[in-house]
């Protein structure tokens, strides 16, 4: 009984004595953690400024884009192509980019893709994906890796270019994976603050030419609708890359201004507990220098 | 009581049927409507022109309004546009599509379209010498492909350039 009250004394005396110890260091830490705080608000205000040049740009680029993307739409619609029967093998091209840091827009796109192949086990057999970007591919490994067809990096650093989604469509050709529908799936770019999760279709050479309204068209070889496909996958995913990368910048840019805003507040309450607490230590220095006085005396 | 109901609500289905509404502008039939974009410009966005002419793989032919719909894929070349008001524009372009729909919508889309007064004739001639050297230096197949197709544009760019 004893011997554990003398613990227990020896014990609250260390205590003490660590939290006078505290006091010195607490205000050493704080002044650290308010640089690295002021030092994380200054990154994420440059990166904003950056986004929001680089969202400029891509609005600009993706204006010139969108009739090119809804062009190519517009045969499938006026033709009524739908996807064959029978063919149950299909493709989603997911299009994010490698870079973070901008809300919710590569993880949206993600689980809407897991979202349709969890709810139904017969589509996850015969679904393939392709990821544009390492962000989808991070997301989409865990759950669908040998869904995965094949995955396209270096994505978000340049803005798009036709030719990055010609690379993509000669790839996916030369996959060999032979799908009878499919969509790619993308961030939708509505304005600097929204932005909406929206498929383009894609249909195989078979669904085209079996199409209600193809007969009404014209000289269609097989040379021609091979090319004509080709040619509009790549626009299509043109398009919905610029989309992408528009909404991207735009999303970036409001989760930039909001992480400087919240590095706002904390230096604040920071710079006020750092105040306070050195107030309170030469508050304390001066008692002890007053008590050790009066003790002389 | 039921049969004045009935005489009554024939009665108002008649009304009903012969009141007329204003019909919406009938949409022209002679009209068409021209979307062109290349993947780095817009130059048509539903507009309305007179004539159309493409260069295909099929053929080169003009489009005037009512065309039977048809799809073809773009050969390097220039596109030549009629609008509206009469004035005749030149555009090359390097490879694309032409969908003409029922509805009398074209679309033109290319990777790559520019007017012909951006086109410098030097400048051209320059690239058609250097894809004539690359043929010639071309050892594989993939690497002849490439090169045919390369002077298959820069010839017909050397063409439009004026």
């Amino acid at each position: 009984m004893l011997c554990q009250g003398i613990k227990f004394l020896t014990l609250t005396a260390a205590q003490q004595q660590q939290t006078q110890q505290r006091g010195m260091a607490t205000l050493k830490s704080i002044s650290i953690r308010l640089k690295s705080v002021k030092n994380i608000q200054k990154i994420t205000q440059s990166m904003k400024m950056v986004s929001a040049a680089k969202y400029n740009r891509a609005e600009r680029d993706l204006k010139q884009a969108k009739p090119l993307g809804q062009g190519s739409k517009i045969f499938y619609e006026q033709a009524e192509v739908t996807p064959v029967e029978g063919d149950t093998n299909k493709l989603m091209v997911a299009v994010t980019s490698d870079r973070g840091l901008c809300g919710a827009v590569h993880t949206g796109i993600s689980r809407n893709i897991r979202d349709t192949l969890l709810a139904n086990a017969s589509e996850r057999e015969n679904t393939k994906i392709v990821c544009i970007g390492e962000k989808s591919r991070a997301i989409l490994q865990r759950l669908f890796a040998k869904n995965i067809l094949f995955v396209a990096t270096e994505v978000g650093r340049k803005p798009p270019t036709f030719n990055d989604a010609a690379k993509i469509t000669i790839e996916l050709m030369n996959s060999g994976y032979s799908f009878g529908s499919g969509k790619i799936i993308f961030n939708r770019f509505r304005s600097v603050v929204s932005y909406v999760i929206d498929e383009l279709p894609l249909y195989s050479k078979q669904s085209v030419t079996s199409a209600s309204k193809i007969s009404l068209y014209d000289s269609l070889d097989n040379d021609v609708i091979q090319s004509y496909l080709e040619f509009s996958l790549a626009s299509m995913l043109f398009y919905s890359m610029k989309e992408g990368a528009c909404s991207e910048q735009s999303s970036r840019m409001t989760a930039m201004d909001n992480a400087s805003k919240n590095a706002g507040e904390m230096i604040d309450s920071l710079t006020l507990t750092f105040n306070r607490t050195r107030q309170a230590v030469i508050t304390r220095e001066l008692i002890e220098i007053i008590s050790g006085a009066a003790a002389l005396e | 009581m039921a049969t004045i109901s009935r005489i009554l609500r024939s009665f108002l289905k008649n009304v009903h049927l012969q009141k007329r509404f204003y019909a919406d502008a009938p949409p022209n039939e002679n009209q068409m409507k021209l979307t062109f974009a290349g993947a780095n410009k817009v130059f048509y966005d539903n507009v309305i022109v007179k004539q159309v002419d493409v260069p295909s793989f099929s053929g080169s032919f003009g489009v005037l309004p009512k065309h039977v719909p048809c799809l073809a894929v773009l050969k390097p070349g220039v596109v030549t546009v009629f609008e509206e008001k009469g004035d005749v524009k030149k555009i090359f372009v390097s490879s694309g599509t032409i969908t003409i729909n029922q509805d009398s919508t074209i679309q033109v889309l290319a990777e790559e379209a520019h007017p012909i007064e951006a086109l410098d004739k030097s400048a051209c001639r320059d690239l058609l010498n250097k894809a004539q050297d690359q043929l010639s230096r071309a050892s594989s197949e993939k690497d002849k492909a490439e090169a045919e197709i390369a002077l298959e544009v820069t010839k017909a760019l050397e063409q439009a350039a004026l």
